[in-house]
């Protein structure tokens, strides 16, 4: 087979997958069952195409074909009829209409946020959420999955097909969750979201650069649901979040790999496409959420606020502790409040920051976390109280497991002084 | 990935003469499905070469010359700055834009894609890397405003 035809396939099964499969999911109200419809046309296509060439509009060529093998395969496979029959379907449904030209795009988009919500239903946990959706909507094949998370393929694979096994065992409806269960409904997919964009973001040199790719992958289904779900603020404040933090990809590790703090990057390198976008997202989400905005629309202000500096000086410290204080509000947590000390101590001096680390070391789960010390040890420095800064130092660097971090604490407390 | 997608000029556009109003809503639609597909970070179409001028370099020289410009087929008329995932993947979205029909003759569409910072590698210094993007920053070109 010619290699470009092979490729002009893949490429062409990138673009249809996600809307080819909630289409049939929507006929079969089965997602398993219609990614085995929707392979079935894969298969087709690879047969058909390298001969034939790609069709003009390949999108409606493997619905049909998707459709048209459901029939071949209810013919010969009373199972198959018998699982159809009992997820609701009958044979009409594949009968008359098979061949014709699928109606274009009619309420695809919709169909799109269906299973979007089903691949992130909480039934899954949130491995099984991460890579569903990923199959299902990013376009990703099973081995792509498992070289972007480090895991045998074998394992992605087992876990895809048990997330639709759970998902056909409870039932879980096709459809887009209304009045209260939505806001839980799409936290979870904002979750799955954000969960692909940090696994791509934590990539380090020498990976596999499936794994970087993730950032791409997960803005990209960002940009589609915010496409999907206009109103919602939360999307668009989480596409902002990812928006900003994916400006800064290339400033954040030096030549070596090694991490590149924030005050130190070199903001000419930042994205100023995606910073734009970034911004113009926040806009709308800000406008959405009005008085009341969500801790994704909270974290975008946040990356914001750093985005719209050009010097590190230039940070607007106040508004940023101001907005960890809305942020530990709406979702409080222990790593948020160590972030909200150094905002302080930026904004306000390093008293009022080592005034709220004082009350933090209550939490149990910030007690062996290195930044507690690292932190206040550079709260004290500022404050020119060296001795005490050299044992957090000490502590920080006994703490962390990561060896190049540990030599930097080192480092510091050495600079404290005997 | 990133790729820069150049229409051509036709005479239409080298005249001046605006889309249609049915044009415009067969691009538009076309422009919807990339942001609903979540690749496209900017489109802009560009204006006839008689609102252009070109400056030629030779040695010391540097000579204005106004537009229009008489190679049409040559000429940009507009541009798409799109993520994908392959030069494959962008082939096979642009191969469904109508521009033909609002171009209405036969044209091309050339896809080329973007350099980044990891492209010059060898090439150039650490200095000089930073040199560029600091001066791309600076600059702050049009074509950034997404």
């Amino acid at each position: 087979m010619p290699t470009d035809t092979h490729r002009a396939i893949e490429a062409v099964w990138r673009i249809e997958a996600p809307r080819l499969l909630a289409g049939l999911a929507r006929l079969v109200r089965d997602v398993g069952v219609a990614e085995e419809l929707a392979q079935d046309a894969l298969v087709a296509a690879l047969e058909q195409w390298p001969s034939e060439g790609v069709p003009g509009n390949p999108g409606a060529w493997l619905m049909t074909t998707a459709k048209r093998r459901a029939v071949d395969r209810i013919r010969r496979n009373e199972t198959f009829r018998r699982k159809l029959e009992e997820i609701g379907r009958g044979l009409p449904e594949f009968g008359p209409d098979v061949g014709v030209t699928v109606a274009e795009d009619d309420g695809i988009g919709d169909d799109l946020l269906r299973l979007m919500f089903v691949a992130c239903h909480p039934v899954l946990s949130t491995e099984a959420r991460v890579a569903l959706t990923l199959r299902l909507l990013g376009g990703l094949t099973t081995g792509e999955i498992a070289r972007a998370f480090l895991v045998p393929e074998a394992t992605v694979a087992q876990r895809i097909v048990r997330a639709k096994k759970t998902l056909a065992d409870a039932r879980v409806p096709f459809e887009v969750p209304r009045g209260a269960e939505l806001a839980a409904r799409l936290s979870s997919v904002l979750e799955v979201v954000y969960v692909i964009f940090n696994e791509g973001y934590s990539a380090t040199a020498g990976d596999d650069w499936m794994r970087p790719a993730l950032c791409e992958d997960a803005l990209r289904l960002g940009r589609v649901l915010a496409r999907l779900a206009p109103r919602e603020p939360e999307v668009h404040g989480l596409v902002a979040l990812m928006e900003i933090q994916a400006s800064r990809s290339a400033a954040r590790t030096g030549p070596d790999g090694e991490p590149i703090l924030l005050a130190d990057q070199n903001r000419a390198r930042w994205d100023r496409v995606l910073i734009r976008r970034g911004l113009a997202a926040l806009e709308r989400a800000e406008a959405l959420a009005g008085d009341d905005p969500g801790p994704y629309v909270l974290q975008a202000a946040i990356a914001a606020c750093h985005a719209r500096a050009r010097r590190f000086a230039d940070t607007d410290w106040e508004r940023i502790a101001g907005l960890y204080e809305l942020l530990a509000a709406a979702a409080p947590s222990p790593v948020v409040e160590l972030n909200r000390a150094v905002a302080l101590s930026m904004a306000y001096g390093p008293e009022s920051g080592l005034a709220l680390l004082d009350q933090l070391t209550a939490f149990a789960v910030l007690r062996d976390y290195h930044l507690l010390p690292s932190v206040r040890g550079d709260f004290l420095v500022r404050l020119g109280r060296r001795d005490e800064a050299r044992a957090e130092f000490e502590r920080a660097a006994s703490l962390t497991r990561n060896e190049r971090e540990r030599a930097l604490l080192l480092g510091r407390a050495a600079a404290c002084g005997p | 990935m990133r790729f820069m997608v150049i229409t051509k000029a036709t005479a239409a556009s080298e005249a001046g003469v605006l889309p249609s109003a049915e044009d415009f809503e067969t691009m538009g639609a076309f422009i919807e499905e990339l942001v609903d597909a979540g690749v496209l970070l900017a489109a802009e179409g560009i204006g006839p070469s008689s609102t252009g001028v070109r400056i030629y370099f030779d040695g010391e020289r540097k000579t204005v010359i106004d537009g229009p410009f008489t190679e049409t087929k040559e000429l940009i008329a507009g541009f798409y700055l799109v993520e994908m995932k392959s030069l494959e993947e962008c082939v096979e979205w642009f191969k469904r834009c109508p521009i033909q029909k609002t171009a209405g003759e036969p044209t091309n569409i050339e896809i080329r894609r973007l350099y980044t910072a990891e492209d010059f590698g060898e090439e150039l210094s650490a200095e000089q890397r930073e040199a560029v993007a600091r001066r791309e920053a600076d600059a702050d070109p049009a074509y950034r405003s997404a």
